[in-house]
């Protein structure tokens, strides 16, 4: 054991003891009864891997270490606790394509040294210089995109072809620095040049919202350009860190992706997911909106055996998820079994939702996702709908011409009575007609969604 | 560390990520990418030995970013995954009139 009496050997025991944390914090994180721990692990062993990392033999720049990670961890501290739970999305891309541009400055700084690096630590090095760059102005597009900076998809013919050839010129670039044919400063800014814009051309066509998928995949691409470039530095916390997260982000990526409704290589080439697409299929919805007061919800309410309430992005927007909780603990204080029914878009990512939910004190046991409460619905008195729509369309499920068949719904129409909360009566976000708003059983409480809230809980209370 | 420990490191890794997280329920989905995005932070001990063994001014200035930007992503990822995390709770937590009407 003396070999581990000195400091290559304390850094090597805190690095299993940081992969020990890290696969343990990960573990947790994935259920919600230990989820909050979770991260705590994970943290303890970022920590654990940072300090023994000072202990480094032959490191030297302590001082630009320290500054660097002093102002990158204050920045980063200060947003991250400051940001809104809507804008969590962009934000986790963003310090995503951070990870990115680290692994390829990484790359970066070996490759420019030049020296002694074998054949496999060379093409290790440019792999996951390509894969981080492309992470790092991918994510940053990614960001710009939900952030409402980048409005526009930019599109146009041969893009694809385009991107293709971009990427060769990667390719070209990475073959001649790996093989040592040439390696000079030239080639590899050019590799580093060609890399960044492949990210940025790749993202730009994606629309808004498939990005969550996107965002999921480049971090899955960044955990493993961090392992790659774990290899280049013999660095087994990377590699093995890097590569868990590749692993698990790559399925996580799988689960968005079907929970979306949508194949990979659909939002990666096809250029979907812009919302406000197609409004075909208006012509097929018969019958009327008939409005109801909110006294009369309240009464409904109050007196129901059960209530699912059905929350979309809309109700986000609106702040109104903390009235809308107000408005449930009244109820279940009644005696009424309240359920939440989340699909996985209701948020602007899968789970992003429930994070809104849980801000506003929404007990994660009252929410059920799709499958779990699809059934409920028959037996449901009421279904409140806030804020969403496509995703309660009954059209998806009988409608072969509608642009959303085939999309799982939430079946909110088999409920004994519909309440949609709306501000008008203009068609949803997609521009497609909603047949369940024209239904006997539904009617419209038209209003803004925190106000119209605001009305059912005295509603509720005079009852 | 030889080429072949490497591989079989790589492997394993592989396979815990894929079934560490195989179960995870919808609702965790978003928290648990973004503690997934902060461990891959882990990047900064990385970027830390690579500047600590950078000598030209090139070599430094990339170095002092790749540190700045791998700090970014593993003090941020940490702070939004445990706000996230921490707002999750059970009925039996819940305290009357806990959460409602705040803003």
């Amino acid at each position: 054991m003396g070999e581990y009496f000195n400091a290559a050997g304390l850094i090597q025991v805190s690095y299993l003891v940081t992969a020990f944390l890290f696969i343990m914090g990960l573990k947790r994180m994935s259920s919600p009864v230990t989820a909050r721990s979770g991260i705590l692990w994970a943290g303890a062993g970022m920590l654990v891997a940072t300090l023994a990392t000072f202990l480094y033999p032959g490191m030297s720049n302590y001082p630009l270490i320290i500054i660097a990670v002093a102002i990158g961890g204050a920045i980063a501290w200060f947003s991250g606790r400051r940001v809104a739970m809507t804008d969590m999305p962009q934000m986790i891309a963003l310090y995503n394509g951070m990870g990115g541009g680290a692994a390829a400055a990484i790359a970066a700084v070996e490759l420019y040294r030049g020296g002694a690096m074998s054949t496999t630590s060379a093409t290790l090095a440019v792999v996951g210089a390509i894969i981080g760059a492309v992470s790092f102005s991918g994510s940053l597009i990614a960001f710009g995109k939900l952030q409402g900076l980048i409005r526009k998809s930019l599109r146009f013919g041969g893009q694809q072809i385009l991107n293709l050839l971009i990427l060769a010129g990667a390719i070209v670039c990475a073959g001649l620095i790996a093989s040592g044919y040439n390696d000079s400063a030239a080639t590899i800014t050019a590799l580093f040049v060609f890399a960044l814009v492949l990210g940025l051309s790749m993202t730009l066509p994606i629309g808004g919202a498939d990005m969550p998928v996107v965002i999921s995949l480049y971090n899955a691409l960044t955990g493993l350009a961090v392992a790659f470039e774990g290899f280049v530095l013999g660095n087994a916390a990377m590699i093995i860190a890097g590569t868990v997260v590749g692993s698990a982000g790559t399925l996580l990526t799988q689960l968005m992706a079907r929970a979306m409704n949508r194949s990979l290589g659909n939002v990666l080439f096809s250029g979907f997911g812009d919302t406000g697409g197609g409004a075909a299929g208006t012509g097929t919805v018969t019958g009327s909106m008939k409005p109801i007061e909110a006294s009369d919800v309240g009464v409904m309410m109050a007196f129901a055996q059960k209530v699912i309430v059905v929350p979309g992005y809309g109700m986000a927007v609106a702040q109104a998820q903390h009235k809308v909780w107000e408005l449930c603990q009244l109820l279940i204080d009644r005696g009424v079994n309240v359920r939440f029914a989340i699909h996985p878009v209701a948020g602007r990512m899968p789970g992003h939702m429930n994070v809104l939910l849980a801000e506003a004190g929404v007990p994660y046991d009252l929410i059920a996702d799709l499958d779990e409460v699809n059934s409920e619905f028959e037996t449901a008195d009421v279904a409140l709908i806030i804020g969403a729509n496509d995703v309660v369309n009954p059209v998806a499920r009988n409608d072969k011409s509608s642009p959303i068949y085939g999309m799982p719904i939430l079946n909110a129409d088999k409920a004994k009575n519909v309440i949609v909360i709306k501000r008008g009566q203009g068609a949803g976000f997609s521009g497609i007609e909603n047949a369940l708003f024209y239904l006997d059983n539904t009617r419209m409480l038209y209003g803004d969604g925190q106000a119209a809230v605001s009305q059912l809980i005295a509603a509720v209370k005079a009852v | 560390m030889t080429g072949i420990v490497a591989l079989y490191i790589f492997m394993l890794a592989a396979f815990t990520g894929y079934e560490v997280i195989a179960k995870v329920p919808v609702i965790l989905h978003t928290p648990l990418m973004s503690g997934s995005n902060f461990v891959h932070g882990i990047v900064l001990v990385g970027a830390m030995v690579a500047l600590g063994a950078a000598t030209t001014p090139l070599e430094k200035t990339i170095g002092f970013i790749g540190v700045l930007l791998a700090a970014g992503n593993a003090v941020g990822g940490y702070a939004v995954t445990e706000r996230m995390l921490e707002m999750f709770k059970s009925s039996g937590a819940r305290k009357p009139g806990a959460g409602a009407g705040k803003h």
